[in-house]
């Protein structure tokens, strides 16, 4: 092939970078590894991981649910998994229709009337929702409820710092874990950004928030990190949210130390050429035969450039195909069913914890599956100890975000811990909490 | 009535209709194990007021081989790398390794809670370090980060970081009258989106007729003072290597503002030259495309961040570094940026990227780049003499055609995409960059062989012929797929974007 286009030697295909660039040395890194030593060696290093092989009541924006074994069977498939994103409809079919069923199963969890194609992650979401309320309102500030995701909130900090966008906070109720006074909502505020369950696990009263947004005429933003929840809470939608956005990780995606999940971005009808990212649409063909393609393009960076809804791109395809998959195999009753017995099983769990000489579990909001606990010790080393004794991950030390919250800790429940797990989890705790 | 008869093709594959509407009520496809804890009315933990009351209304119900038909018919819809070449430029659609998936699912990884603590999580931690260590050694920039989750949202990044670089340098005063981005003509869309997203107006830089940045241009542009940066794409999107990339470099230092490099187009120089060394302080590389994560349909991808030392305070935290031989996440960087997504990243992806890195050791990262490069250049050899080449010099790892000389046939370029369907591959990326008219921009990538080089080739150039002899058969392709082009403009005129049932006939 070298000599038909006319060269001699491979180093002649770079005679256009200037000699002096040219790495003139090997490349440090390793030397081809076989199969047989590259999964030694990545097996190797799993098993430095004990966090992945612990009983785990873990949550705080990343859960351990159950996981049809259909899901990861449908995303292995090369025609999805191998395939780019649906720019030639003719031939992406399946992606586009796909995505559509897509679309369709968040706005009906949501509540909300069209839903885009998917956004990085929750976290990602909300920093384009709050850009989003921004062009939509033309205000600048924005109101966000103290319960939320710490994580959440600094990406959202980082998004808005050239945007001319001020960040107000509303700090969470000490008694409730709600939201609580809201005495900075006026007529400046862009939106009001409030998370239900919360970081610490309590629900939100979002249609009142809704109210109290509407009649300072800012929109409100609904942020779910727990997308379980919308099993069984009622759709923020429906509370009369403007913007809802989701971490959609608990349908179908694993913990994978944080990544890749999906973002889950829905809005009213009447923002939708306001939307960030891609969208997919019905259309047909002469013959009159149903597609689907992706559409309203002109909000997107490849036509708006600069003035684009977003600088979006790839986004994540195959994880919201997860999501789908998930989605349509639990269907309505099985979203119903391990949705309830999340709040079951944690409900079992708040009051054996909060009966425990010593414990508490301080917020008196209603709650969904993750709850604040106050021990009787530092959390951080009641946790460690749990661990390496029990072989018991029990949940998040708040101190990790709130260094002046030292004896709290956030405990997550779902429907794959058992009854002997929770049990055992409470009797860690208790032995634990006395030292 | 018409749209309600299902139209008979040749096989029910090509009629799966949307699961909402195989929905039947009381089927179900999953089983969980009874709730074994005792039960309180739900209205005892959550207030009723709180509770969901449209009892999850048009969610499907459908069993579990309904979805596995479902989905499986939908794929074979699909054309995909795994399927033939698929000669998208600029995406870089190399063959996604199986082995890279069987790392990704490792359970110790898989099921690792990102917000473990680090002494729980000592393994996973030490990929994202090694990677790290060898990303740096092939972009030859020190400072990392693998937080941003695709491309766009690593531009994002890398131009924050020169935001925030000027800002601390200049002062308050000083910096903001450097509030403008530089950005060629053939660049990405998604480079003057980002920009525009860390607060700089852009300005943009003419292209020779050789394709390459004007760098008269570039310095007329860079008396003003005003200048923050130059995003650039090198090699550029016509497939060229910025050959004065010293130079350019050279001319925005000088005027005080930093280099950002679209890492799009790094399937050209992994293991022959390195951005470090040409003068670029920041770049972000794209893991699903040099480094072979899966495209997904969409996603999900991986936008490291590379930058100088002097760039590096500014990175996102919590960066990954490793103390006293224990990894740990370190978050005392000041001037940082700040967080750019919740955890630590796409970390499946990641380890994808090791695994690929390791699969092919150093001698076989630099094979693959001249494998891809090669591969371009066999067929821009093969296609010039039937179609026009808009620039003479010899390219990189993609090449840029025109439909000139079809078009005087009123055959173009979106007409020679679709007949390539007919022909068995996926079209290459279309009326991109926007600077050459009907452009048809291929990237073959090292994942193909000569055969497959030569059939694309050859079913090319029947086109072309085609083209001359019987345009209309081009002009009206696809004719051998299971729809037809669908009209986009009346889907964006009344766009419809999600199912809903039909509306029951109400007597009023």
């Amino acid at each position: 092939m070298l000599h038909q286009v006319g060269l001699t030697s491979a180093e002649e295909l770079f005679d256009s970078i200037p000699r002096d660039l040219r790495l003139t040395r090997d490349l440090n890194t390793t030397r081809a590894l076989s199969e047989i030593e590259l999964l030694a060696g990545f097996e190797q290093l799993a098993t430095r991981n004990p966090g992945a092989q612990r009983i785990s009541f873990l949550g705080a924006g990343a859960y351990q649910h159950y996981i049809p074994t259909i899901v990861d069977h449908i995303i292995s498939r090369s025609e999805f998994f191998t395939a780019y994103t649906p720019y030639q409809p003719e031939i992406s079919q399946g992606t586009l229709q796909a995505i559509f069923e897509f679309q369709t199963l968040v706005c009906q969890l949501t509540g909300m009337e069209v839903a885009n194609a998917s956004m990085y992650d929750g976290s990602t979401a909300l920093a384009e929702a709050v850009l989003m309320a921004e062009r939509v309102t033309k205000r600048s500030k924005i109101l966000v409820c103290g319960a939320i995701h710490p994580e959440y909130l600094e990406v959202i900090t980082t998004y808005v710092q050239h945007a001319g966008i001020e960040l107000l906070h509303a700090p969470a109720d000490t008694a409730t874990g709600q939201a609580g006074a809201l005495d900075l909502l006026d007529d400046k505020i862009a939106a009001l950004v409030v998370q239900s369950p919360n970081f610490f696990g309590c629900i939100e009263d979002v249609a009142a928030l809704a109210e109290k947004a509407h009649a300072a005429g800012a929109l409100l933003i609904v942020t779910v990190t727990e997308a379980m929840s919308l099993g069984l809470l009622k759709s923020p939608g429906a509370c009369g949210a403007d913007i809802v956005v989701a971490e959609g990780q608990s349908f179908g995606v694993p913990l994978s130390f944080g990544g890749p999940y999906v973002g889950l971005f829905a809005t009213r009808e009447k923002y939708a050429r306001q939307i960030p990212g891609r969208l997919v649409g019905e259309a047909y063909d002469k013959e009159g035969r149903r597609g689907y393609v992706l559409t309203l393009a002109t909000r997107e960076q490849h036509i708006r450039r600069e003035k684009a809804t977003s600088n979006i791109c790839t986004n994540e395809g195959l994880i919201a195909l997860a999501t789908t998959v998930y989605l349509e195999t639990m269907g309505r009753r099985g979203l119903q069913e391990a949705a309830a017995q999340c709040a079951q099983k944690a409900a079992y769990a708040a009051k054996r914890i909060g009966e425990l000489e010593g414990f508490s579990v301080p917020y008196t909001g209603a709650r969904f599956n993750e709850f604040v606990v106050r021990a009787p010790v530092d959390a951080k080393q009641l946790l460690a100890r749990l661990a390496s004794e029990s072989n018991i991950t029990g949940g998040l030390p708040l101190s990790r975000y709130y260094p002046d919250r030292p004896n709290e800790f956030l405990v997550c429940v779902t429907e794959v811990n058992s009854r002997g797990e929770i049990n055992a989890l409470v009797e860690g705790l208790a032995s634990q909490g006395k030292m | 009535m018409k749209s309600d008869i299902t139209k008979v093709t040749t096989h029910i594959n090509a009629n799966e209709a949307l699961i909402f509407e195989r929905s039947q009520p009381g089927r179900v496809g999953y089983r969980l194990p009874a709730l074994d804890v005792d039960e309180q009315p739900i209205g005892d933990i959550v207030p009723q007021k709180f509770l969901r009351d449209d009892d999850l209304e048009g969610v499907p119900e459908v069993s579990e081989v309904d979805v596995i038909r479902h989905f499986v018919r939908m794929s074979t819809w699909n054309y995909s790398i795994d399927q033939g070449m698929y000669p998208l430029g600029s995406c870089t659609m190399k063959y996604n390794s199986r082995l890279n998936e069987k790392v990704a699912r490792i359970p110790g990884f898989a099921g690792l809670h990102p917000l473990s603590e680090a002494e729980d999580a000592q393994g996973a931690l030490q990929v994202i370090y090694e990677l790290q260590e060898d990303l740096t050694e092939i972009t030859g920039l020190p400072g990392i980060s693998l937080q941003p989750a695709a491309g766009a949202h690593g531009e994002m990044t890398g131009v924050m970081i020169i935001r925030a670089f000027i800002d601390a340098r200049d002062g308050e005063g000083g910096s903001a009258k450097r509030r403008t981005m530089l950005i060629p003509d053939s660049a990405h869309g998604t480079n003057p989106a980002s920009a525009h997203l860390s607060g700089f107006s852009v300005k943009t830089i003419r292209s020779t007729a050789e394709g390459l940045t004007d760098l008269d241009h570039l310095r007329e542009l860079c008396a003003g003072g005003d200048v923050a940066g130059l995003m650039l794409t090198n090699p550029n999107t016509l497939g060229l290597f910025e050959r004065n990339i010293q130079e350019i470099c050279s001319i925005v230092h000088h005027a005080g503002g930093l280099v950002y490099m679209d890492g799009a187009n790094m399937n050209a120089l992994v293991g022959v030259a390195r951005p470090g060394d040409m003068g670029v302080d920041v770049i972000h590389l794209n893991l699903h495309k040099t480094f072979s994560t899966p495209h997904g349909g969409g996603g999900p991808g991986c936008g490291p961040c590379c930058c100088t030392k002097e760039l590096e305070p500014f990175l996102p935290v919590p960066r990954i570094v490793k103390d006293a031989g224990q990894f740990k996440l370190d978050f005392s960087y000041p001037q940082s940026i700040g967080r750019v997504k919740a955890f630590l990243g796409n970390y499946g992806m990641m380890l994808r990227a090791l695994a690929y890195i390791q699969t092919h050791g150093n001698d076989g990262l630099r094979e693959a780049t001249e494998a891809a490069v090669l591969n371009a250049r066999y067929i821009a050899h093969g296609l010039t003499s039937d179609y026009e080449k808009p620039f003479n010099a010899p390219p990189m790892h993609e090449v840029v055609f025109t439909d000139k000389r079809q078009a005087r046939k009123g055959v173009h370029t979106l007409d020679i995409a679709k007949r390539l369907i007919d022909y068995g591959f996926h079209p290459m990326t279309i009326y991109f960059p926007l600077i050459v008219q009907g452009a048809m921009l291929i990237e073959p990538t090292e994942s193909v062989g000569r055969q497959e080089l030569d059939q694309f080739i050859d079913a090319m150039r029947a086109i072309a012929r085609e083209a001359q002899e019987d345009p209309e058969l081009v002009i009206n392709a696809p004719h051998d797929t299971r729809i037809g082009r669908l009209d986009e403009a009346a889907a964006a005129r009344k766009p419809v974007l999600r199912w809903k049932p039909k509306q029951v006939a109400t007597t009023a």
